[in-house]
């Protein structure tokens, strides 16, 4: 990769992160380049989620600044964050009786004003979020009886309601089996390709990220230790560094990107 | 757009809207002096003879409409706080904002006889800062909802205690204006006591509805509807603000009227479990639930009348052991 700027409507510069008095990053600037399926990996708390959350501006970083479309995102009206950039957060609770396709129209809340009508836009963007994620033919059924899964698919079409050209996931396959993990993940790829949304994910299965990411993120201790495509960074040494774990990496016999073959103590 | 769903619950609300107008025209004309339908539409008209006129107008109509209006503004309020704390137990009266108020009240009447600037002002005031007190002691990087209901418990049990050294330690007919008025009444109700409160509750109830969007985001989490585009702690804020001004305001025309903020949100989704018009069902049915506790009050005992706090802390105290038996079977 050049060290030229990437180009990049959302970036990082300086953070410092923190919770109370505790210090999770310090110092940290972050890229996200536009059009990519970017994906953060690191060990539990490297502060992966905590810098998802300050790239929303769901969290006050202590120092440094997001930037958002060349202008600080804070001094953005929450509502206009809200139609540049999404997130799915780790966890979010579904109003009891609420119907698949309410839920997934309150995704629109960010472009409606205070006493504006629900427009012919606001159903076509429900509909194709629907559509895109596969839960369409859920449309009239209540999200409580739903499976993991099909929820899971819910609230990203929610999030794609809101159509915004970032979309950022914090670990959206948590809580899932391997095929729907597969099947979320395949999405995630077709927004990112066939739709052109920049992505930013943060993933715990790092044979999942090394596939279906772009563009990698690694940290460690709060500092980003390398980052480019899977393919050029990821390295035993990486994996060393990153979480102190002796790998192998092969190339993975169906999509040709590195694979992890922990070797163990 | 879409059909039988949404008009499940228009349908619900404008009949529960119907039952609130019968019942108040029923109450419009019954009484020591029964009157037919005709009259009173003739009154409400400015038609009639004088006697009938002065009897709907000035003696009846204020306490249908007051009860109407703070059987709204309870339901709405108490339906705001539950969903901000994410607890059908998290209502204003248990919270203690009307003890707040009260302490407004018994400040105004007894350390500061003879200001007639108000109750009303008097209540509010004490609620509100009630509210900000609560807010102010329970933050800590954000609010957890969990620790502002333990701390408005707290808040509650000190006032609580101050209001009843405020009675001990005031001139005894201060005291016994201020123990009446904690009773919880809408007797004797006239426009001029209650039209400044009801226009208060007129432009919260206004702001409530227009914030409603923003409340069942809310719902979602904090993550979530930041993430939508909602300023969270703002919103909240507000919010929680015109649940204590609804509750204050109803609090300082009639006294505590305890259990219609805690039940009507909790009646209205059993009736109709949308949570689309959440808050105007909230509404009717706080409404239709404090006039028929008038009504009866007025009417159970006769020739007594009793004041209306009592019948809704009856009626609370039955609702909660009805509660408890249904959760026990459950298990």
């Amino acid at each position: 990769m050049s060290a030229l700027p990437v180009p990049s409507r959302l970036w990082a510069e300086q953070l410092t992160l923190g919770y109370d008095d505790k210090i999770v990053a310090r110092d940290l600037s972050v890229h996200i380049p536009d059009g990519e399926l970017t994906v953060i990996i690191g060990p539990n708390a490297c502060g992966k989620s905590t810098l998802l959350r300050t790239l929303s501006r769901l969290l006050q970083p202590s120092a440094g600044q997001v930037w958002l479309d060349g202008q600080a995102i804070s001094r953005y009206p929450t509502k206009e964050v809200a139609r540049r950039l999404s997130l799915l957060p780790q966890s979010s609770t579904a109003p009891a009786d609420i119907l698949v396709r309410d839920l997934v129209a309150r995704g629109r809340y960010p472009h409606q004003g205070l006493f504006s009508r629900w427009h012919a836009d606001d159903e076509r963007a429900v509909q194709q979020a629907m559509t895109a994620t596969g839960v369409a033919q859920l449309a009239d059924k209540p999200v409580d009886t739903l499976s993991g899964g099909q929820r899971q698919r819910v609230w990203i079409a929610m999030v794609l309601a809101q159509e915004t050209p970032l979309v950022l996931m914090d670990e959206p396959t948590t809580w899932l089996d391997i095929a729907h993990q597969i099947d979320l993940l395949e999405l995630m790829r077709e927004l990112n390709r066939d739709r052109g949304h920049t992505l930013v994910v943060v993933l715990h299965d790092l044979n999942h990220a090394c596939r279906y990411a772009t563009h990698l993120i690694a940290m460690r201790d709060g500092k980003v230790l390398a980052s480019g495509a899977p393919k050029d960074i990821v390295t035993p040494a990486l994996i060393q560094a990153v979480y102190g774990l002796a790998c192998v990496i092969i190339e993975d016999p169906v999509a040709g990107t590195p694979m992890i073959v922990p070797v163990g103590r | 757009m879409n059909t039988l769903r949404e008009h499940r619950p228009v349908t619900t609300a404008t009949a529960l809207a119907l039952l609130c107008l019968a019942l108040g025209t029923w109450a419009l004309a019954s009484g020591s002096l029964t009157l037919g339908l005709g009259q009173v539409m003739d009154a409400l008209r400015g038609a009639g003879p004088q006697g009938t006129q002065l009897v709907v107008l000035q003696w009846r109509l204020p306490r249908v409409a007051t009860a109407l209006v703070l059987g709204a503004a309870l339901g709405v309020s108490g339906a705001i706080f539950q969903s901000l704390m994410r607890n059908p137990l998290g209502s204003p009266d248990i919270m203690g904002f009307n003890t707040g108020a009260y302490s407004g009240v018994l400040v105004a009447l007894v350390l500061f006889p003879g200001n007639t600037l108000g109750t009303a002002s008097a209540a509010l005031l004490g609620g509100l800062i009630t509210a900000l007190a609560v807010y102010r002691l329970a933050w800590c990087n954000g609010i957890s909802t969990l620790r502002l209901i333990i701390v408005a418990l707290g808040v509650r049990a000190l006032l609580v205690s101050f209001n009843t050294w405020v009675l001990v330690n005031g001139s005894l007919e201060a005291t016994l204006s201020a123990g009446l008025w904690n009773a919880g009444s809408l007797n004797g109700m006239t426009w001029a006591k209650a039209v400044p409160a009801l226009l208060c509750i007129a432009v919260a109830l206004v702001a409530s509805l227009a914030l409603s969007l923003r409340l069942r985001l809310l719902e979602m989490g904090d993550d979530t509807a930041s993430a939508l585009g909602v300023p969270v702690e703002r919103s909240r804020l507000v919010l929680l603000m015109l649940g204590v001004v609804l509750t204050a305001a109803a609090t300082a025309i009639a006294g505590p009227i305890s259990f219609v903020a805690l039940a009507a949100p909790q009646i209205a989704r059993r009736i109709s479990p949308s949570q689309r018009l959440a808050l105007p069902m909230a509404a009717l049915t706080g409404a239709l639930l404090l006039m028929a506790a008038d009504l009866a009050a007025q009417r159970l005992f006769l020739p007594y009348q009793l004041h209306v706090g009592l019948i809704t802390v009856s009626l609370g105290g039955l609702y909660l052991i009805g509660l408890l038996i249904r959760e026990t079977r459950k298990r």
